[in-house]
C-alpha cells in the first residue's frame, strides 16, 4: 500500500501496552509453572511432600504444572511477542485497544480459573484440555479475540508483502482455535462437569490429534514466529532464505496435521490410522528441520556476537534444542522404538527438550530483547546475569534431558524384559526403585533452570525501576 | 470401514504427500526473474531493517524430505495404512502380540514341562522350582502381599508361621487355587459402642494388652455370646473358616487400638482371588511350594 493511506488506527503509537502487560506476566507465570513442576518432581522422589492434601497430591497438581507453562507461561509469551512483532512488521498500530485488553485480562482470568479449579480436582480429565467447560467457552471467546486482533491488524498492513514472522503466528491462532473447539466439544452436566461428545478410542484420537497439534502450533509454529523476527534483528541480519521459508511453512503445516496417532501406538486404534500417524512423523523431520537451518544460517556471519550477546546464546542453544527434539520426536514415532519408549520417562525427557529447551529458552531469549524495548532503554540492567541465567538454564536442562533419556531406557528395557518361564523379570517396583537416582538429577536440573528465572525476575526489576516513564514508540513509516 | 471412506484417506494421504512434494521440487530452482544467486535480498524491507535473503534450499535438507517420502510410500505399500488396504506384508498389531505371546508360551511350556507331575513338597525342594515359583509370585502376588512376602495391611503375612486357613501343602495350594473369602461382620449395630469398647479391651487381653477404657470382663461376656463361634471360645481362631486367631499379637489389619476397633465395630471383607483358571495348576503348584518356602525361617535361599 502506498503511503498516506489513511490507516484504520487510534493514534500514531505502537500500542506497547498491552505487550508489556503479556511480557511480564510471562515471567510471573513461568516461576509459577516451573516451581510447581519442580515440586512434582520432588514428590516424585519424596511422596511425602504432598502432605496428605489432596489439593497438593500429584495428580492434581500435574495438569497444573503443564497449564501453567504451556497455556499461562507460553501462550502469554506468544500474546506479547505476536501483538509486538504484528505492529511492527505492519507498519501499524494494533486494530483494537479495547480488544488487546480484552485477551490480556481474559486470559489471565482463564489462568486463575485453571490455577483454582485443576487443585480442586475439576477437571475433564483429558490431556492438555484438563480444564472444564465454562472456562473452555471463555478460552474460546477470548481466542476468537485474539485472532481478530491479530489477522485485523494483518488486514491494516501498510506493507504489501505480509513478513514470515506473521504467517506463522496467524496459522497458529487459527489452528488453535480449530482444534480447541473441536477437542472440547463435552456435554455439561453441572457447573463443573462435563462429558466428552466421543467416546472410546475416538475420544483418545480426538484428543492426540488436539495434544499433538497443540505442539506443533502452539509450541512449534507460534514460537517460529518469535524465532523469525527476533533471530535477524537481534543478529542483525537478514533472513537466510524467504523461499526456505516458504517451503517448510507449508510442508509444516500440512504434515503436522496428520502425526497425533503416534501417540496411540499399540493401542485400539486402527492399525491403518498408527501407521499414517508414524510415517507423517517422519516426513515431518525435513519441514521441522527447515525453520532450524533458517535461524541458525541467518546467525551465520554473526558468530562473533555470540562472545558478547548472551541474548544470542540463548537464541542459537534454543534452535539447536528445537532441532534435536524434533529429530527425537519423529524417531520416537517408530512403532519399534515407540514399543521401548512409551509410558516411560524417556517421553519425558523429550517433552522438556522441547519445552525448556526449544520454548522456554527461545522466550527467554526474546524477553530480554523485547523488555528493555518495551521500557525505552537499549538493554537489560545487566548483560551479566543474562549470561549467568544462560549457563543455569542450559546446565539444568541437559542434567534434566539426560537424566530422563537413561531413566526411559532403563525402564523400557526392565519392564519388557522376561524370564524362560514367561513372567516379568523385573516388578514395576523394582524398575521404579531404579529410577530414584535418575529422579534426584531431574529435580537438580528443573531447580537450576527455577534458579535462572529468579535472576531474569532480578533483573527485570532493576531495568524497570531504572527507566523513566514508558517510552511509546512511534509507527515507523513503511519503506 | 466403507470403500468410500477409504478412498477419502488413500486419496487424501496421497494428495498431501504429492502436493508436498511438487511444494519442494517447484521451489528447487530459481526462476530466471528471481535476483541473482548470492547474497541480494528479496528486497521486502520491514520494521526498518528486517529483511530477506532468497538462498536456495540446502541439497541435503531436499534429500532429507525425499529419503523419508521414500520411506513412507515404501512403509504405506508393506504395512496397512491406506484405508482398507493391508499392506503386502500381512502384518497387523494383533497378530504380532499374538505371535509374541505364543512364542512365550511355548518357551515356558517346555520349561515348566520339567515340573510335570511333582507334587508340592517335591517341588519345594527343588531349588529350579522355587526359581519360577518366585517369578511367579513377583510377577502376581507382590501386588498385595509384597515383593518379599511380608505382606500389608488386609493382606497376609505368608513368611510367618500363622496361617488363616492353614498351612499345610495342601491348604496353600487351595488358598492359591480357589481364592478366599475372608468376611467379619461389622457389630456397631448390635453391640453399641459402649459393647464394641468391652470387647475391644477383652479381644487386646488375649494377647496381653489393655485398654484404658472398656470393661474386660463385660467383653469376655459378649465375646462368648457373639465371637466364639468362628474365633473359638479360646479366641485362637478356625483355619476351616479363616477366622483368624485372636491371642498371637498378628494382626491382619493392623494392630494399633484404632484399627482393631473398626473391625470389630465395621467388619472387614477380604478377598483372595482364584488363581487356578488364570494360571493353571502346574504354576499354582509352582506357587505354593515357593510361598511354603517363605515361612521356612532361614532355608528359603533359593527366593533370592
Amino acid at each position: 500500500m502506498a503511503e498516506g493511506t489513511p490507516a484504520a488506527q487510534s493514534g500514531t503509537n505502537y500500542n506497547d501496552r498491552v505487550v508489556r502487560q503479556f511480557a511480564l506476566m510471562t515471567i510471573v507465570w513461568g516461576v509459577v509453572g516451573m516451581t510447581v513442576g519442580l515440586l512434582l518432581a520432588a514428590q516424585l522422589i519424596w511422596p511425602a511432600l504432598n502432605f496428605d492434601t489432596p489439593w497438593l497430591t500429584y495428580s492434581r497438581l500435574r495438569p497444573l504444572h503443564t497449564n501453567a507453562v504451556i497455556f499461562a507461561f507460553g501462550g502469554s509469551a506468544l500474546f506479547a511477542t505476536s501483538y509486538y512483532i504484528v505492529q511492527r512488521t505492519c507498519h501499524v498500530r494494533l486494530v483494537s485497544d479495547r480488544l488487546a485488553a480484552f485477551t490480556f485480562w481474559g486470559w489471565q482470568l482463564v489462568i486463575v480459573l485453571a490455577a483454582v479449579t485443576l487443585p480442586l480436582g475439576i477437571t475433564t480429565s483429558k490431556e492438555y484440555a484438563e480444564l472444564e467447560w465454562p472456562i473452555d467457552i471463555l478460552i474460546a471467546i477470548v481466542w476468537v479475540a485474539y485472532a481478530f486482533v491479530f489477522i485485523g491488524t494483518l488486514a491494516i498492513r501498510r506493507v504489501r508483502h505480509i513478513y514470515v514472522a506473521n504467517w506463522f503466528f496467524a496459522a497458529f491462532i487459527i489452528t488453535v482455535a480449530v482444534l480447541h473447539i473441536v477437542n472440547s466439544a463435552e456435554i455439561p452436566v453441572t457447573l463443573t462437569k462435563s462429558y466428552p461428545v466421543y467416546a472410546g478410542t475416538v475420544d483418545a484420537m480426538v484428543e492426540w490429534w488436539y495434544g499433538h497439534n497443540a505442539v506443533g502450533f502452539f509450541l512449534t509454529a507460534g514460537f517460529l514466529g518469535m524465532m523469525y523476527y527476533f533471530v535477524p534483528k537481534q543478529a542483525g541480519r537478514p533472513v537466510y532464505s524467504y523461499r526456505l521459508s516458504v517451503v517448510h511453512f507449508w510442508s509444516l503445516i500440512s504434515i503436522y496435521m496428520w502425526a497425533g496417532p503416534h501417540h496411540l501406538h499399540y493401542t485400539t486404534l486402527p492399525d491403518w490410522a498408527q501407521s499414517l500417524g508414524m510415517v507423517f512423523s517422519l516426513m515431518l523431520l525435513a519441514p521441522s528441520w527447515g525453520g532450524m537451518i533458517n535461524g541458525i544460517m541467518t546467525l551465520s556471519g554473526a558468530w562473533h556476537k555470540l562472545r558478547t550477546d548472551p541474548i544470542l546464546k540463548f537464541l542459537i542453544v534454543s534452535l539447536s534444542f528445537y532441532g534435536m527434539s524434533t529429530f527425537e520426536g519423529p524417531m520416537m514415532s517408530i512403532k519399534t522404538v515407540n514399543a521401548l519408549s512409551h509410558y516411560t520417562d524417556w517421553t519425558i525427557g523429550h517433552v522438556h527438550s522441547g519445552a525448556l529447551g526449544w520454548v522456554a529458552m527461545v522466550t527467554i531469549g526474546c524477553l530480554y530483547a523485547l523488555i528493555p524495548r518495551l521500557y525505552g532503554r537499549t538493554s537489560m540492567w545487566s548483560t551479566r546475569l543474562i549470561d549467568w541465567h544462560f549457563w543455569t538454564t542450559t546446565i539444568g536442562i541437559v542434567l534434566y534431558i539426560a537424566a530422563m533419556w537413561i531413566a526411559g531406557v532403563m525402564q523400557g528395557l526392565m519392564w519388557r524384559s522376561t524370564n524362560p518361564d514367561g513372567t516379568l523379570t523385573y516388578t514395576f517396583v523394582e524398575a521404579l526403585q531404579a529410577t530414584h537416582p535418575f529422579y534426584i538429577v531431574r529435580l537438580c536440573g528443573g531447580a537450576l533452570v527455577l534458579a535462572g528465572m529468579f535472576l531474569m525476575i532480578y533483573n527485570v526489576r532493576r531495568t524497570l525501576q531504572e527507566r523513566g516513564a514508558p517510552i511509546d514508540q512511534p509507527v515507523l513509516a513503511p519503506a | 470401514m466403507s470403500p468410500a471412506l477409504s478412498a477419502f484417506i488413500i486419496v487424501l494421504t496421497s494428495l498431501n504427500i504429492a502436493g508436498a512434494v511438487w511444494l519442494m521440487l517447484s521451489m528447487r530452482k530459481r526462476s530466471d526473474q528471481e535476483p541473482a544467486a548470492g547474497m541480494q535480498t528479496t528486497e521486502h524491507v520491514w520494521d526498518g531493517d528486517l529483511a530477506e535473503y532468497n538462498n536456495p534450499l540446502p541439497r541435503w535438507w531436499l534429500w532429507l524430505f525425499f529419503i523419508s517420502v521414500a520411506f513412507a510410500i515404501a512403509y504405506l505399500f508393506l504395512y496397512p495404512g491406506l484405508g482398507n488396504y493391508a499392506g503386502r506384508l500381512g502384518w497387523s498389531s494383533t497378530r504380532q502380540h499374538e505371535e509374541q505371546q505364543h512364542a512365550s508360551e511355548a518357551q515356558a511350556e517346555k520349561l515348566l514341562a520339567h515340573f510335570a507331575g511333582k507334587s508340592v513338597v517335591e517341588l519345594r525342594n527343588d531349588p529350579a522350582a522355587l526359581i519360577v515359583g518366585r517369578n511367579l509370585f513377583a510377577n502376581n502376588c507382590a501386588l498385595c502381599h509384597g515383593s518379599d512376602g511380608h505382606g500389608n495391611p488386609g493382606f497376609p503375612n505368608l513368611s510367618d508361621q500363622d496361617w488363616l486357613y492353614g498351612g499345610s501343602p495342601v491348604q496353600v495350594e487351595a488358598s492359591i487355587a480357589g481364592g478366599r473369602a475372608g468376611v467379619m461382620i461389622p457389630w456397631q449395630a448390635a453391640l453399641g459402642s459402649d459393647g464394641v469398647e468391652n470387647v475391644l479391651a477383652y479381644v487386646l487381653s488375649l494377647s496381653g494388652r489393655s485398654v484404658p477404657a472398656g470393661d474386660v470382663a463385660a467383653g469376655k461376656q459378649l465375646f462368648a455370646a457373639n465371637c466364639v463361634a468362628c474365633h473359638g471360645e479360646d479366641g485362637k481362631g478356625n483355619q476351616a473358616i479363616g477366622a483368624p486367631n485372636l491371642t498371637d499379637h498378628i494382626w491382619l489389619y493392623g494392630g494399633s487400638v484404632d484399627a482393631v476397633r473398626t473391625s470389630i465395630a465395621n467388619g472387614r471383607q477380604g478377598q483372595m482371588p482364584a488363581q487356578l483358571e488364570r494360571l493353571g495348576p502346574q504354576r499354582v503348584k509352582l506357587l505354593a511350594a515357593y510361598v511354603l518356602s517363605l515361612g521356612a525361617g532361614g532355608s528359603d535361599g533359593a527366593a533370592h
